[in-house]
């Protein structure tokens, strides 16, 4: 921690990049502002509470990190201060609750789908979360879809061009198993082996995301001996899996299982950016041209680095025309909590960016993670516009279908 | 704290939201991009409109407040410092492009707006506002006035006061008045106050509105990046480029430290060197091609290892990107640094970056060289560990030395920084005793309280604190270590 925060040199480049500076244009809540409270916290200058409000409306989208000269590691910082503090943290009773809750629930599928069909735990839940899995709870649809069962494994059509295995995740299986349903049949349709392990599950990022990093650790480490070793990579279709799972280095450091943590992480990749790299057989591609406006998942473009790969597949498809937008970088607002404890922030930011998108007017909008997907359909909703907002997987596996 | 009535009347402006007075609200104002100095304002008040600006800085004159405005807290002069117990004015929120009026080609503007803004605001009409800070994509147009910054472009276009047509300012004992106009010529009758504006580092007042100029945006580029196995030789080819006649939009050396730290930063892919030269071309296709032919020839006599030409506008970004990242990505070489801002005469380049060698030697500290090389100008980068007795001492004594240098052979003890609070001490090496009594006696008859910027640019007055490092409480409790 003490590394991370003696790297930062103050310049201010990171403030252009952060979202919460544009919005709220105070230093406390820019990343080299929230940087000097957490040193003169750690530095006993300050108290935590008092910090604690700007730390908090952080959105933890890791804009600051590609914009940062000096390499400042925020994402780590975050996470480390954010367990720090969760140690020290007296929260009150009915919010102490509500978080035992989401750590009991939400990595489960099976539990989470039983709380979420009641919807009677729902309130409770989002109460206590700092992430983007709150406001989906939030908008938990009356009625959750069907589950998709995918088969343990699907065999590669045509000849073989490669062999993964798909991390199934947590909260996306229950409100949206379309996507991974998706992920499983177009890259069996491209040539790839799909395994889908069925002792497989939650990675624990959600976990670690609010601070509760023995409980990420448990989580994760049931996935370790659950993948077949000779897969070419682990599959995820969440963008916010993916970057958690790049930081077990950091969880795991000084732990049990701290190898395996890493030749795990080092299997994970995201699915766009296993998928460009094979390249799209043949896509038969849409009738119509489909004007698309890909929506960056903060945590695929600033944490993972991915911004050509997504735009490479969708270039891909015939009749398939790929408009950008303004501002792409910048998070749209679903970083949960913002939902509750930050409404104005959230709704500001998420009207900013479905402003920028309806601008170059789309047929459709395409993102990689499910709390982008939740927050636009939102903002749609309050517009009453029908505009589909698809998974990469799902706009994809539809201009490939035969 | 800040003094209870002064309080209640800054609250008659403000919301509650708009002035700040908590310890975690002004801790992360304490410092600007000049981290060796801070200081804890007495408050910090947010205005949204120029009444408010006028109303404080009214209110200010008229209990003899000291005040500084703040952009986004850029300055490596220190420049936006707070006073100890004054009061900052911060101007951010101050971002409005209120005009751009394409066939006058200018821009009207307010402080707090981003430089790179108005650059993409002018855009569409296929116009750009010239100086370039390598801040840009952050620091504020009231900054670069207060400064008068540079950029890497400034070789060919000129600092900030040369794009600065007219300005609506309040001065620090309240006037509200306009300088200069619109007319792109400059035409104008009577002294240039837009001139004694620029750059007087906020001892004069706020500017509430800024008219700029805007440009074409050049047709063509090409970007060549030389490298070379001696510093020297690079300083060479730039004295053979200038007297070849050649006016390039702009010519920048980076030594091998300075290479390492950018390549760290953005891997731009740089080759591996003692000394990289970048010289951009811009302008006129048919004029651009002509003087590229010229500018390879010369390159190519000037012993040169490695020439490179970016091929398109991407790799044109990323030896930028670089060049414009170097001094914030020297934090990954070093814990802590000095960026020094020095002139020299560009015909004693090589001169001084000799100099600079021998002075590295004697005080045993790291020096990486990133340079404005087309109008000589220097940013030595210091490097030191804080955390080592007398290391910043130093390298204080080092950066003092350096500006030693660029006044004896000719030059400045600062190309675009500004005095700030970093260089004041100086100030009176470089000017003689009646000059700096003739900028005192201005500055006293515009503000007769000294409260603008209090304790900036003139020598002496109230110092606020050096930043002490030393070990982390929590590294002395063994729960943190440096690996």
């Amino acid at each position: 921690m003490a590394t991370a925060i003696e790297k930062c040199v103050h310049c201010g480049f990171c403030l252009a990049a952060c979202p919460t500076y544009n919005l709220l244009g105070e230093e406390m809540d820019s990343p080299r502002g929230r940087i000097y409270l957490m040193k003169n916290v750690l530095e006993e200058r300050l108290s935590a509470d008092d910090a604690q409000p700007y730390i908090d409306r952080c959105l933890g989208c890791m804009a600051c990190v590609p914009a940062c000269p000096s390499g400042v590691e925020y994402g780590d910082l975050l996470v480390s201060y954010r367990a720090l503090q969760e140690d020290q943290r007296r929260r009150p009773p009915l919010d102490a609750l509500a978080r035992k809750l989401v750590i009991e629930t939400l990595p489960y599928p099976r539990r989470f789908r039983l709380a979420a069909q009641t919807g009677k735990l729902s309130k409770a839940l989002t109460a206590a979360l700092p992430d983007a899995f709150a406001a989906m709870l939030n908008l938990l649809p009356a009625k959750l879809p069907p589950a998709l069962p995918i088969p343990p494994v699907m065999p590669a059509k045509g000849a073989r061009r490669g062999k993964v295995a798909l991390l199934p995740g947590c909260v996306q299986q229950v409100l949206a198993p379309e996507i991974n349903y998706a992920a499983a049949q177009l890259l069996a349709a491209n040539g790839v082996e799909v395994h889908n392990p069925p002792g497989a599950g939650c990675c624990g990022s959600i976990l670690l995301h609010i601070g509760a990093e023995r409980q990420a650790r448990d989580i994760a480490r049931r996935n370790f001996t659950q993948f077949p070793a000779d897969v070419d990579a682990i599959i995820t279709t969440a963008a916010g899996c993916g970057s958690g799972i790049n930081d077990y280095e950091l969880l795991f450091k000084s732990q049990p299982d701290a190898e395996r943590a890493t030749e795990f992480s080092q299997k994970v990749m995201d699915f766009s950016a296993y998928l460009a790299e094979l390249g799209l057989r043949q896509p038969a591609g849409f009738e119509e041209e489909r004007r698309v406006v890909y929506q960056d998942a903060c945590h695929l473009l600033h944490a993972q680095s991915q911004h050509a790969e997504p735009r490479a597949l969708l270039n891909q498809i015939p009749n398939l025309r790929l408009l950008e937008i303004a501002d792409a970088g910048m998070c749209c607002g679903s970083a949960g909590a913002y939902n509750i404890d930050q409404p104005a922030i959230a709704a500001q930011l998420g009207q900013r960016k479905i402003e920028s998108i309806l601008a170059v007017q789309p047929d459709v909008i395409v993102s990689a993670n499910i709390g982008c997907i939740t927050q636009l359909r939102q903002q749609l909703d309050r517009l009453g516009n029908p505009l589909p907002v698809l998974h990469i997987a799902e706009i994809l596996h539809q201009a490939c279908a035969d | 704290m800040m003094n209870r009535g002064i309080l209640q009347a800054l609250q008659k402006i403000y919301p509650a939201d708009r002035l700040l007075t908590r310890d975690v609200e002004l801790l992360p104002y304490e410092s600007d991009a000049l981290t060796a100095f801070n200081a804890k304002p007495g408050a910090v008040v947010l205005p949204v409109n120029e009444e408010e600006i006028i109303d404080t800085v009214r209110l200010c004159h008229q209990l003899a407040l000291p005040f500084v405005a703040r952009g986004s807290g850029t300055s490596l002069s220190g420049g936006s410092l707070p006073i100890p117990e004054g009061l900052t004015i911060g101007l951010n929120r101050l971002n409005r492009i209120k005009k751009i009026d394409p066939l006058q080609r200018i821009a009207v503007v307010e402080p707090g707006v981003i430089n790179l803004h108005i650059t993409e605001a002018a855009q569409p009409y296929g116009l750009y506002y010239a100086p370039d800070p390598s801040s840009q994509s952050i620091c504020t147009i009231g900054g670069n006035i207060a400064f008068n910054s540079g950029g890497a472009h400034c070789l060919k276009y000129g600092m900030t006061s040369n794009h600065v047509l007219a300005m609506k300012v309040v001065l620090a004992d309240g006037t509200v008045t306009r300088f200069g106009g619109e007319s792109v010529d400059g035409v104008g009758i009577g002294p240039d106050l837009v001139g004694l504006f620029v750059g007087s580092e906020g001892l004069f007042g706020i500017a509430l509105e800024i008219t700029v100029r805007l440009m074409p945006q050049p047709e063509l580029y090409q970007t060549v990046l030389a490298a070379y196995d001696d510093l020297g030789r690079a300083g060479d080819a730039v004295s053979m480029v200038v007297a070849s006649g050649l006016l390039p939009g702009a010519m920048e050396i980076m030594d091998r430290l300075a290479i390492k730290a950018a390549e760290a930063s953005v891997s731009a892919g740089y080759p591996d060197a003692e000394a990289l030269l970048i010289v951009e071309l811009e302008g006129e296709a048919l004029q651009v091609e002509a003087e590229f032919e010229q500018l390879l020839g010369i390159i190519e006599k000037s012993s040169a290892i490695e020439v490179r030409v970016a091929q398109n506008e991407e790799e044109r970004t990323r030896i930028w990107k670089g060049r414009k990242g170097a001094f914030s990505a020297v934090g990954r070489l070093s814990p802590d640094y000095i960026v020094q801002d020095g002139v020299v005469p560009r015909s004693r380049l090589g001169e001084a970056l000799v100099e600079i060698g021998a002075l590295k030697d004697k005080y045993q500290l790291d020096v990486a060289n990133v340079f404005h090389a087309g109008d000589g100008n220097l940013h030595p980068l210091i490097l030191y560990d804080g955390r080592e007795a007398g290391a910043l001492e130093r390298a204080e004594a080092l950066a003092g030395e350096i500006l030693a240098l660029c006044i004896s052979l000719g030059g400045s003890i600062t190309g675009e920084h500004g005095i700030g609070m970093e260089k004041r001490d100086y100030l009176p090496a470089m000017f003689s005793e009646e000059e700096i009594d003739i900028m005192e006696g201005l500055r006293r008859a515009i503000d007769p309280n000294e409260i603008a910027n209090r304790g900036k640019m003139f020598p002496g007055g109230e110092a606020p604190a050096l930043s002490q490092h030393g070990v982390h409480p929590l590294e002395r409790a063994g729960l943190i270590s440096r690996e």
